[in-house]
């Protein structure tokens, strides 16, 4: 199981505009590096990131091989209503994590 | 004559407003890092290093097989609080300088009967990073311990040996030409504030000995051993020179 760092108030105000970061421990093997054995080492990246605020797709991204290891990301979002944030990432060789955060709106 | 003396009441005055000048110049790394670095110091959400202290919040808690957990002798993490600022401190039962590494090494030896972990271990990184965190904000306090002294000598020692093909010592680069270059790198002063830290080229955190062996390679010198009595005492003039400074554990370096 993959470590994550993720930051989002507890609570916020209906219509307030809230910041959200996440952060996941993964090696982003670009694909290109041989290693120590001259052998190119397989690509192991995370490929795609999605956000979902009650099931509602509020934010995604998609990673490339250039992305640094334990990738960051932070973006923002409208708190409309209580209930839970999900986060998910899918990467190569079947890598999938799915972390969720309530958030209570009033 | 009046006119003299007032120019020497001028001269003294001169004097003692240039007194604040022995204030102290010593500048830690966060200071020459870019502002986007920094910031990923501070926001310990967008520290990865955070993500070693959380496993090393788990090691803390975790009980081995027949031995007690950290947390079963030194109770909550926070207990650790001006530790790390402490190390390299004298070991009485190696009777020899240790690292904070090599202590968390030899109590899980000691008292949990386990396998001492490699040099560099992620989980011994994680221990060490969880530690460091609880002495974050504190100054950095050498022991005053007459014991560590010989060692201490013997690393400024080393600090000012010229080494390697390319015939440098530490003191040359990180004393006389400190806030110079050295390609498109900055040189800062090497003041090991934040060990273990978080180095964007690594990707990864180390060790303060892992960074004092790259620079070795970097002069072409044989890099001291991990965990021998040479590093330790390099480890403790540094502590010595950056006494004082803020510990900021687990620091972000590019």
């Amino acid at each position: 199981m993959a470590r994550t760092l993720i930051q989002l108030p507890a609570t916020a105000r209906r219509g307030e505009v809230i910041e959200v970061s996440a952060l996941i421990a993964h090696p982003m093997e670009t694909g290109y590096r041989p290693g120590a054995d001259g052998r190119v080492l397989p690509r192991d990246i995370v490929r795609r990131f999605a956000c979902r605020y009650n099931g509602e797709l509020v934010f995604a991204a998609e990673l490339h091989p250039a992305i640094a290891a334990n990738p960051y990301l932070a973006f923002h979002t409208v708190a409309t209503d209580s209930g839970t944030l999900e986060f998910e990432w899918t990467g190569d060789q079947g890598f999938r994590q799915v972390e969720r955060r309530p958030l209570q709106v009033t | 004559m009046k006119r003299l003396s007032a120019c020497w009441i001028a001269a003294l005055l001169l004097g003692c407003a240039a007194l604040p000048a022995a204030q102290d110049t010593r500048r830690s790394g966060f200071a020459e890092m870019g502002a986007s670095t920094q910031a990923m110091q501070r926001d310990d959400a967008g520290n990865p290093a955070m993500l070693w202290v959380q496993d090393g919040e788990q090691l803390w808690r975790a009980t081995p097989a027949n031995a007690r957990a950290c947390a079963a002798c030194h109770g909550e993490p926070a207990a650790m609080r001006g530790v790390a600022a402490r190390y390299p401190a004298w070991d009485e039962g190696l009777r020899r300088p240790v690292n904070l590494g090599t202590r968390i090494n030899a109590c899980r030896q000691r008292h949990q009967h386990q396998p001492a972990w490699p040099a560099e271990h992620q989980e011994l990184l994680a221990l060490e990073a969880l530690v460091g965190l609880q002495s974050r904000g504190q100054p950095i306090a050498p022991p005053d311990d007459a014991r560590l002294l010989p060692h201490r000598a013997r690393g400024e020692a080393l600090y000012r040996e010229r080494i390697g093909q390319l015939e440098l010592s530490c003191m040359q680069c990180h004393d006389e030409r400190a806030g110079g270059r050295l390609g498109a790198a900055l040189i800062p002063q090497g003041h090991a504030t934040g060990y273990p830290l978080y180095r964007l080229e690594w990707q990864a955190l180390g060790s303060l000995g892992r960074r004092l062996r790259n620079c070795m390679t970097g002069v072409r010198a044989e890099p001291v051993a991990y965990g021998s009595e040479e590093m330790v005492q390099l480890e403790l003039y540094l502590a010595s020179r950056a006494k004082g400074m803020t510990v900021e554990t687990p620091a972000v370096r590019p």
